[in-house]
């Protein structure tokens, strides 16, 4: 056993144990210092008391303060909620025109759409709203469905849908299948394949084109959702298709493939889901990404 | 080297230190000496008290000073705008990013406590710190309720009867009042005095600020009222770094032991005639007086705070006495040594002391950092821009095929006015900008107007045909200008920027 000693110069006791001749002094302590050590034990058992903190069984001690950090964030929320309420009713109430002019409101709207952009949004039009194959890019200027307030906003309160839906207020996509049904036969499918081409301006069998080009306007009947000139109908969600913006890709494959058996484009609809106050929000924040149309 | 003799190490015999038993364990805390100082007169006290009193002066009167800074801006001249994130001092604003003026500041501080260390020695912890600043004031009350060091000691001692009630009451309650204020004052610097003053006492400040008063209250109380020396000795990392920073030549407080030993009371002087006493009388001023509770006649110590009160005390004695002043008093090793030697007569102290090759680096460093400091708040720039890049995505084809690119430019009016200023693209061939909430058809130059000490973030959409478009990167710049009432540039700053275009097709 250590032997404890005193040391001559100091009187103080050693704490006995010797390192390589090395001792070391029990010096005591400032009596402040033990009050404050005293004083966090004490805390400690009065927090324990006071919040949750031991594990039973199934459950665990409430705590006599009867709160935890999710209630606390709950009421905080509750609080920004409140101090939101007027502009959210106003959100409500003004028309998209009127919430677009109106510079306060429009910043407002613009940052809490850009909230609720990024959790309902961005698993389809990614983080800028520059969307992906086949979900379409909100920051360019070609809209399927229309680009202004009104259109946006009716996009997301009833979505997109190929199959028939309940809801009758519900935007249909409706590209045929030509080839997989048989309306066109394989020769009309590669000809009108052609046509396109020419009409986004990209190389292309100029002789296969022409007759594309009757398949496109007659047989097929493409020009009644895409237009004489290709240059779409957004009352029927009819894509564009002389410019180099493309849904589901713009080369020749890509182009047949989705002339023989398209793929449809689908999106949510968003009324029931989210507040209208929220839709406004998202429609004015997706309006300013850069292509909205109209001010 | 100067040799400091640590405070701690009692000697074996010390009066009032409990002996144990050897094999016996000590007590596991260190008990507190009631230190009891005694009032004391003289120059140094004088000094101090001047020092004191300016500086509680300039701490308690400084949020109410008021400083007209124009309509919308606030009126207190020293003011840490938290929630704003502005600090104003006088006629000077910084912004956040400015934080460097603080960095710079605190080396400032830094340095001049090693100047002022290693020219007077521990100057600062004599009469500049809150400590011995708010110790000296509470002390000052328990004087004035309780009486001097005896009369405190009886107090003390005497039990608990309806008059010792009456004064510790008294005391305490005094004691309270003053940390109350201080704490109070202490909140004041971070919003506008007279608003902050009325909501709290109206109930209507927010929790915080009561939690501020309450913590920085009981601080105070506890370091000024209870703790005192403790917090010198135990707490403050200061005394254990003033063994590098003082050297031969600093300024220390010094007894003159080679003259006043061996020491000796009038009773040891009739006992014992043969002796050639000193002319230190042990009558034990110097010790009652100290603030933290040392003997001077010990040398030089880590507890020491150089206040100078022992000077006083010993030289009123001296005078009583008729011998010469100073055998206690401020002095450096070096003319100690030479004190000690005869090779000089009397503590001879000029400027020519405080110029050494130490103090002038010293001082050179300190003098570069201000001048520096100066130079740039008087030249800074009071417009300041940040553009960002919109990465996600870098670009947009548009349907026209143009390409388009965005980009947040923040304009910082740091002025306190409202200021027109104009955006404009410097390069890029054909490059046309939109900005949103501008209703304006693209162009390559706009105005817009930032409120006075305000950031305004522009979105700003910048398009090239795609003829126009020659590289993957292309370099511009945005040129942003603050422009005056006459519409003629008073700042400008320019911005790089790179457009971004989609490769070119395989």
């Amino acid at each position: 056993m250590a032997q404890r000693e005193r040391d001559e110069v100091t009187g103080t006791e050693t704490t006995g144990h010797e390192w390589d001749g090395i001792k070391e002094l029990d010096t005591p302590l400032p009596r402040w210092w033990l009050w404050t050590f005293y004083a966090t034990i004490i805390w400690g058992i009065g927090y324990t008391i006071a919040y949750p903190a031991w594990p039973l069984l199934n459950t665990n001690t409430k705590g006599v303060l009867e709160t935890t950090n999710r209630l606390e964030l709950h009421q905080e929320l509750k609080v920004v909620q409140q101090a939101r309420a007027e502009k959210l009713a106003q959100l409500e109430k003004l028309s998209l025109q009127e919430i677009r002019s109106n510079d306060e409101l429009f910043q407002f709207a613009n940052r809490m759409g850009a909230a609720a952009f990024k959790v309902n949004c961005v698993q389809c039009h990614q983080a800028g709203g520059q969307g992906a194959p086949g979900y379409p890019n909100l920051a360019d200027d070609d809209w399927l469905w229309g680009g202004k307030l009104e259109d946006i906003h009716y996009s997301i309160t009833h979505g997109i849908r190929y199959q028939p839906d309940t809801n009758p207020e519900t935007r249909q996509s409706e590209m045929p299948a030509f080839g997989r049904d048989q309306i066109l036969d394989g020769e009309q499918v590669a000809a009108v394949t052609e046509y396109v081409l020419k009409l986004s301006g990209q190389e292309h069998d100029a002789k296969k084109a022409e007759a594309g080009q009757k398949v496109y306007m007659e047989d097929a009947g493409c020009n009644a959702c895409h237009g004489d000139n290709g240059e779409g109908n957004q009352e029927l969600g009819g894509p564009r298709l002389n410019d180099q913006i493309w849904l589901f890709g713009g080369t020749r494959e890509e182009i047949r493939a989705q002339i023989h058996s398209p793929k449809h484009g689908i999106m949510p609809a968003w009324k029931g889901k989210l507040d209208e106050a929220t839709i406004k929000a998202l429609t004015i924040y997706v309006h300013s990404l850069g292509g909205g149309v109209g001010s | 080297m100067v040799e400091v003799v640590d405070t701690l190490k009692r000697q074996p015999g010390d009066a009032g230190e409990p002996q144990p038993q050897s094999g016996e364990r000590g007590p596991l805390y260190e008990a507190r000496r009631k230190i009891y100082p005694m009032r004391v007169q003289g120059t140094y006290r004088r000094l101090k008290w001047s020092l004191a009193w300016i500086f509680m002066a300039i701490y308690f009167i400084g949020p109410w000073l008021r400083w007209d800074r124009g309509p919308g801006a606030p009126d207190q001249a020293i003011l840490v705008d938290l929630a704003n994130r502005r600090f104003y001092f006088f006629f000077i604003e910084i912004w956040p990013q400015e934080f460097y003026y603080v960095a710079g500041l605190l080396i400032l501080a830094g340095i001049g406590l090693f100047i002022a260390t290693s020219m007077v020695g521990r100057a600062w912890c004599g009469y500049a710190c809150w400590q011995t600043v708010w110790t000296d004031l509470f002390m000052m009350v328990e004087r004035k309720v309780e009486g001097d060091r005896n009369a405190q000691i009886r107090l003390d001692n005497a039990p608990w009867t309806a008059g010792k009630i009456i004064k510790r009451g008294l005391k305490h309650g005094i004691w309270l009042l003053i940390a109350f204020w201080t704490a109070f004052t202490f909140i004041l610097y971070f919003g506008n005095a007279p608003d902050v003053t009325y909501w709290f006492f109206t109930g209507q400040a927010p929790s915080v600020a009561y939690w501020t008063v309450a913590i920085m209250g009981a601080i105070t109380y506890m370091f000024a009222g209870h703790m005192r020396e403790q917090v010198c000795i135990y707490m403050c990392p200061w005394p254990r770094i003033q063994g590098a920073m003082v050297d031969e030549d600093t300024l220390i407080v010094t007894y003159h032991d080679w003259r006043g030993e061996p020491r000796g009371s009038k009773r040891d002087r009739k006992k014992h005639p043969e002796i050639a006493y000193g002319d230190c009388i042990d009558c034990g001023k110097c010790v009652h007086v100290c603030p933290t509770g040392i003997d001077i006649r010990d040398g030089q110590q880590l507890a020491c705070i150089t206040c100078a009160l022992c000077i006083d005390a010993c030289n009123s004695v001296m005078e009583k006495l008729g011998k010469p002043q100073g055998l206690i008093s401020y002095s450096s090793v070096k003319a100690y040594n030479d004190l000690a030697a005869g090779k000089m007569k009397q503590v001879d102290f000029g400027w020519r002391n405080f110029i050494r090759p130490r103090t002038i680096v010293y001082i050179t460093i300190w003098s570069l950092v201000a001048a520096g400091m100066l130079f740039h708040l008087a030249t800074r720039d009071r417009l300041q821009v940040n553009v960002i890049h919109d990465r996600n995505p870098m670009f947009v084809r548009l349907s026209t095929g143009e390409i388009r690119n965005a980009y947040t430019v923040r304009v910082l009016n740091m002025q306190l006015e409202p200021r027109q200023f104009r955006i404009a693209l410097e390069g890029l061939e054909g490059g046309r900008m939109r900005i949103l909430g501008i209703d304006k058809p693209p162009a390559r130059e706009f105005t817009f107007e930032v409120k006075g000490n305000k950031a305004r973030a522009l979105r700003v959409f910048v398009t090239v045909p795609q003829q126009q478009i020659t590289q993957q990167r292309m370099e511009f710049a945005f040129r942003i200008e603050a422009l005056d009432d006459a519409g003629k540039v008073a700042e400008m700053s320019r911005r790089k920027a790179v457009f971004e275009a989609p490769p070119p097709k395989r």
